[in-house]
Parts: structure tokens; C-alpha cells; sequence
């Protein structure tokens, strides 16, 4: 079977689904979202993802109707929402506290909305036995909300919102109330309704391991502003600002003035160091200020000084990190920075070559780090 | 032994508040009318020794006075209409308090403390007074009609006071409280993420309401409904201050029967079937209490 990938942001023939066009969303004088605009596509996965506080739910609110955009527009399929009502949109919304209805047994609250629409018994009674198959909660469809756990809870909420098969499925946190394990189950189980269902999601998420798991697509946010859309892969390899950089993942940021050099530019981060180069298309002056963001697992350590790398700098060990698989050393440069970097356990605990207080040498490649501007 | 002590505490209190009082009731009302003091008889007698009174008493004990009851239509009159009084008035105190509580609930947060005072505040002066002062609003020449007429919105004084009117008005004005109280507390639990999921699923705001607000309500409506029922069958002092000659209460003829016919084992009569009547709407309420503690724990 032919796997074409699914890049619809990439294909300009594409239309999306959604279209946020310069929306700002202002409570009194506090602007919670502030003139953005972005587009979500057909069947996307798409994640928001930031800070407590930076807007997502708000975001979220005003495609359910909840809320509506002090300025700018919202388009579904190329008309403006505003002026529908929330019980006419074809969104429906999965909450943050679920918001199952208590007095209702899990049949009901998933037939909810299907009785709104008033089908008739039989077509609802099929989508239902089919929601909670799809969900496997079959045993527990006489049940109320208190009598199952959070885990099927969340399954029900999502069964409800699922069931009136919506062209767009909001997500807010759904996976909050949920202990790890449970999380990355369900995460899975997520991601295959999803394709089973061909239905839009977009999830709010303060986890960035979640954003990256499921999303198609992710949108980094920061205080009302989204910072960068972009793949998971392209969010974590190819950052646009060291706020992205640093909020996914780990990251080592040392900044200092750039010249440029070969196919990138030069960094002097401190005085009596040596330079750092980085491969880059961004365009700087001679001098400007720039950042260079270095995952830790793309730093190598070493005993001796690599010979085949420009990339090297000498530090002492302050910490290591075991994680099983991986352990990550903290060294810290004659200046006092610190630099991390990962490298995987291949060898036994007694075989390992470095401990702390040892003087090591840390190096990667031309194109390992990435230089941003901001 | 404590958990005895603690489990005896509230039956003890039971029996010596509640059992006590109604076994005295209970005998009086098998006794029989007699002009003395106190006016009926038998009395306890034990001078032939304690087996032999409480035999004597037995055996003077019969049913006469609830036989009696049967046959005077005044009473099962009086019966049937402080039903239907207290239940049009149940459901009159229903519709005014659960707007009023719902209000609450959606009020601002920081002004819940004061709405809740001034639905309290009533009970900080005497119930007689108050009932007292509805006489000057509802007279002929009282307060109402004065400005009624002053706005020209009658030509002539309504006559509300001494009829049913004033009567249903005197209720729901009185346990208005024990209305709206219970159903704020429903109202004010429910989590108001559930409208919206509502709307979300396609509700309208009225459909919203009656599929989910009212629901989550209902044990408040029930409690607040026996807690405004209840009493509203016995009442005396309402129908009395309020009511006029057509005003036919259980409450009133029960006085009746005490002070004025001075009949005491009519009337005590009379109160027992009260209390058998108004057992099943106790018992209704204990259980809708317990369901909401149940699903609450
Ligand atoms: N109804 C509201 N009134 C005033 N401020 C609000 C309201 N809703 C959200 N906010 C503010 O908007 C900001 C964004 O909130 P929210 O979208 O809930 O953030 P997130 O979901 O990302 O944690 C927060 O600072 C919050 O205090
Ligand atoms: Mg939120």
C-alpha cells in the first residue's frame, strides 16, 4: 500500500477547515489572544500547546461558541462562525472536567446529542452501541458518571462528542485527570479513533510529549500569541524562536554575536572560549545577536579533544542523570555555563567512562545546532 | 459503650420529644369528654394498685371520638381542604422560589452572602408579627390597595384579605425560605460546564434548562416542597389571621376544638389523624433526603 504523507499545509489547492483571521479576544482591558491568525486542516490532528494561562482554552471557547473574538474572524469551511450559536455549529467539544450530565446513565449521555438532532430511536440507538464499542464501554452503558472511573469517564465524554459525528472535535486537555500509564493508552486510542473516524481534532495540551505523540501539526503558544505551527518533528529539529526551543524538550541556549561563515554563521558566546559554528538560511548582520540551541543528545562527550570536529568545548562534570536507557551529563564551562548532553547506555553501570568532577570534551557537528534570532 | 451512649442520645431525645408527647395524645384521644380538669376521662388511677390502673384505663379506652370524626363531614372537609390549600400553596411558593434560587445561584459570587441574608432575614422577627403585618397590606383600605388604586390600575379596593388568597399569599410568604434554600444549595453544586455541554450537543438555552438544570434540581424541589408542605397542612396561625369563614383548615377547627369547644379528645383526635396523614409525606422526604445523601457520598 502506498503511503502518501498527509500535508495538506504543504499542498496551496488545499482549503482548510479553519481559518483564524487576525482574532483578538479581549477580556475588559486583559487581551487573552492577541491578532492571530493560523489555519487548521480536514482530518489534521492538531495540537495547541503552552503555559498555563496563555490562552488555549479561550482559543478553544471561541471555536465551541462560547466565546466570541472581540476582533477579527473565525471561518469553518470558508464562512465566518460568528454569528452561528454553539448548539448549531457542527464543533462539539470534549471539556476539560469531561461535564458529563450526572442525572444521565452513559447511554444517555451519549445519545444526548443525537436526541437534539431528533433521529429516530433506532439510528440513535446504533450510533450509540457504536460510540461505546468504539470506545469499548459496552459493559458499562447502564451506569451513571459516579459509578465508573475517571479513565472510562473520559471515554464517555469522548463517545459524547464523537456521537453526532462533528467536522471538528475540540479537545481541552482531555487526558489532565489521567495517571501516566492511562495517558499513553489512551493517547494511542486517541489517535486511532481519530483515523477510524477521519474527524478534525484539535487538543489543548500543557504536555509537550502528548502534543508531539498525537499531534499532526502543533502550535506552540505564548501569552495570547501563537509562536510557531509546524510538525512535531520540525517544532523539536527546526524551532523558531529559543521560547519553542525551550519548551520542548531539553535544550542547551548560549547566546553571543554571529559572523558569518561558510553555508551558516560563527557564535562567540564568551570571551577566551572558542567559537561555535552552525549551519542557518537566517539572514544576520555581522554581529547581530544570536542564539544557538543545542539538543543534548546531539552533543557527544569525549575524554580527548574530537580532532574532526569544530565544535568542542572542555568542562568539568557536575551531574549526571541516569534514566535507564540514557543518562544525561550536566558540564559546566570554565565561564559557568552549563551545557547538556544525553548519550545512551550501551554499557553496563561499571564499564561507564566518565564520572563527576572529570574533565571531558563536548562536540557536535555543523548542522547538529540550530541559530535563531530570538 | 460511647458508640452506645451516642446511639442512645438521639432516641432518647425521640421518645421524650416526640413518643412521649403523641402516646399522651394518643390516650387523650381515646378517652372520652367530661366537665372536669383536666376534661376528659379516665384518669390514671393506680390507688388499686399499678396492674390494676393501667387495666382500668385500657378497658375504659375506645374509638368514639374517631368514629365521630366520620361521622361530622366538617372534618374530612377540613382534611381535604388543608390538603388542596397546602398543595396549591406548595406549588404557588414552588414557582415563586425556584426563580428567586436560581437567581442566587447565578448571582455574582461575592454577592451570595448577602442575597442568602436577606432570605434569612425574615425569620429574625416573630412569624406573628409578620403574618400580622400582611392584615395591613391586604385589608381593604391597606397598603395594596392604596397604591393600586393611587396608579389607577383598579377603580374600586380588592377585597384579598379574610379569603384563600390571602391564605396562599400568608404561605408562600412564610416558607418562602424553605423553599428556596434547599434548591439554591442544588443549584449552586451543579457545575456550570454542564449548560454549555449542553448547548454544545445542541440544546437550546430553555431545552438546556428543563433537560438539565431542573434534573439536577430536583431533589432540591422535592425537599424545599415537604419542607413547605408539611407544615402548610397543620397551619393554624395563617388561616386564622388571614383566612376568612370560607377558610376551612385542618389547624383551625383543631383549635378549635381545644379552646373553644374545649373538647380535648375530639381535638386530640383530630391531631392523630393529622400526624397519620402527614406520615406519608415524612416518609416521602426521609427517603429523598437519603436518596440525595447517597448520591452525594
Ligand atoms: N471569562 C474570563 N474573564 C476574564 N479573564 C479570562 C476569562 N477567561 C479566561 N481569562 C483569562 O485569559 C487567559 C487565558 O485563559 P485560558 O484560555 O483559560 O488559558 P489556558 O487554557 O491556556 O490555561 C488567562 O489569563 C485567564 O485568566
Ligand atoms: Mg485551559
Amino acid at each position: 500500500m502506498p503511503e502518501t504523507k498527509f500535508e495538506p499545509w504543504n499542498d496551496p489547492n488545499e482549503k482548510p477547515l479553519i481559518e483564524f483571521r487576525g482574532v483578538t479576544k479581549r477580556f475588559g482591558t486583559f487581551t487573552a489572544i492577541d491578532n492571530q491568525s493560523f489555519d487548521i486542516y480536514t482530518k489534521e490532528f492538531f495540537a495547541l500547546l503552552g503555559p498555563s494561562g496563555c490562552g488555549k482554552t479561550t482559543m478553544m471557547r471561541m471555536l465551541a461558541g462560547f466565546e466570541a473574538p472581540t476582533e477579527g474572524k473565525i471561518l469553518l469551511g470558508g464562512k465566518d462562525i460568528a454569528p452561528i450559536p454553539p448548539n448549531k455549529r457542527e464543533v462539539n467539544m470534549m471539556f476539560q472536567s469531561y461535564a458529563l450530565f450526572p442525572h444521565l446513565s452513559v447511554w444517555d449521555n451519549i445519545a444526548f446529542g443525537l436526541k437534539r438532532d431528533g433521529k429516530d430511536k433506532k439510528a440513535i440507538a446504533a450510533r450509540v452501541a457504536e460510540m461505546l464499542k468504539l470506545t469499548r464501554l459496552e459493559k458499562f452503558a447502564n451506569r451513571k458518571p459516579h459509578q465508573i472511573s475517571g479513565g472510562q469517564r473520559q471515554r464517555v465524554a469522548l463517545a459524547r462528542s464523537l456521537a453526532k459525528a462533528p467536522k471538528l472535535l475540540l479537545l481541552d486537555e482531555p487526558l489532565g485527570a489521567l495517571d501516566a500509564k492511562l495517558r499513553q493508552d489512551t493517547q494511542f486510542e486517541l489517535m486511532d479513533i481519530q483515523e477510524t473516524t477521519g474527524t478534525t481534532f484539535v487538543i489543548v495540551t500543557h504536555d509537550q510529549e502528548e502534543a508531539m505523540t498525537v499531534a499532526s501539526r502543533v502550535a506552540v503558544m505564548d501569552d495570547g500569541r501563537v509562536v510557531q505551527v509546524d510538525t512535531p518533528d520540525r517544532i523539536y529539529e527546526d524551532p523558531n524562536s529559543t521560547y519553542v526551543a525551550d519548551f520542548i524538550g531539553d535544550v542547551t541556549i548560549l547566546s553571543g554575536s554571529v559572523t558569518p561563515k561558510d553555508k551558516g554563521y560563527e557564535l562567540r558566546f564568551a570571551e577566551g572560549q572558542p567559537t561555535l559554528y552552525a549551519d542557518s538560511d537566517l539572514s544576520l548582520t555581522d554581529g547581530q545577536t544570536g542564539y544557538l540551541a543545542i539538543r543534548p543528545e546531539k552533543v557527544a562527550v569525549s575524554p580527548e579533544k574530537p580532532e574532526d570536529r569544530r565544535n568542542a568545548l572542555k568542562g568539568k562534570i557536575l551531574d549526571i542523570a541516569y534514566l535507564g536507557n540514557l543518562s544525561t551529563y550536566h558540564v559546566e564551562l570554565p565561564t559557568g555555563q552549563v551545557v547538556k548532553a544525553q548519550t545512551a547506555n550501551t554499557r553496563r553501570l561499571a564499564n561507564r567512562p566518565f564520572s563527576w568532577e572529570d574533565e571531558v570534551w563536548l562536540s557536535w557537528s555543523d548542522s547538529a545546532a540550530v541559530l535563531l534570532e530570538r | 459503650m460511647r458508640r452506645a451512649i451516642l446511639i442512645l442520645v438521639p432516641y432518647l431525645w425521640l421518645l421524650a420529644l416526640f413518643l412521649v408527647p403523641f402516646a399522651i395524645v394518643l390516650k387523650i384521644s381515646l378517652s372520652d369528654y367530661n366537665l372536669s380538669i383536666p376534661p376528659y376521662t379516665p384518669q390514671m388511677d393506680f390507688s388499686n394498685g399499678w396492674w390494676q390502673g393501667v387495666k382500668d384505663l385500657f378497658a375504659a379506652f375506645d374509638f368514639e371520638n374517631f368514629i365521630f370524626l366520620t361521622e361530622d363531614d366538617l372534618y374530612w372537609k377540613a382534611y381535604l381542604s388543608s390538603l388542596q390549600i397546602a398543595t396549591i400553596s406548595t406549588l404557588l411558593t414552588l414557582m415563586v422560589g425556584y426563580p428567586i434560587a436560581y437567581g442566587m445561584a447565578r448571582a455574582p459570587e461575592q454577592w451570595r452572602p448577602t442575597l442568602m441574608m436577606l432570605v434569612i432575614l425574615p425569620f429574625w422577627t416573630s412569624f406573628l408579627i409578620r403574618v400580622y403585618a400582611w392584615k395591613g397590606i391586604l385589608s381593604t383600605e391597606g397598603y395594596l390597595n392604596q397604591v393600586l388604586l393611587g396608579i389607577g390600575v383598579i377603580g374600586e379596593p380588592l377585597t384579598i384579605l379574610n379569603t384563600n388568597v390571602a391564605v396562599y399569599i400568608g404561605i408562600v410568604y412564610t416558607y418562602l425560605p424553605f423553599m428556596i434554600l434547599p434548591i439554591y444549595a442544588a443549584l449552586d453544586k451543579m457545575d456550570g460546564s454542564l449548560l454549555e455541554a449542553a448547548e454544545d450537543l445542541g440544546c437550546s438555552r430553555l431545552s438546556a434548562f428543563w433537560l438539565v438544570t431542573v434534573p439536577l434540581s430536583r431533589n432540591g424541589i422535592i425537599a424545599g416542597s415537604f419542607l413547605v408542605f408539611i407544615p402548610a397542612v397543620g397551619e393554624f396561625v395563617i388561616p386564622a389571621l388571614l383566612g376568612g369563614s370560607e377558610t376551612l383548615m385542618i389547624g383551625k377547627v383543631l383549635y378549635e376544638e381545644f379552646f373553644n369547644n374545649r373538647d380535648w379528645p375530639v381535638a386530640s383526635a383530630v391531631a392523630v389523624i393529622l400526624l397519620l396523614i402527614l406520615v406519608i409525606p415524612i416518609v416521602l422526604f426521609q427517603r429523598n433526603q437519603q436518596k440525595q445523601r447517597e448520591s452525594d457520598g
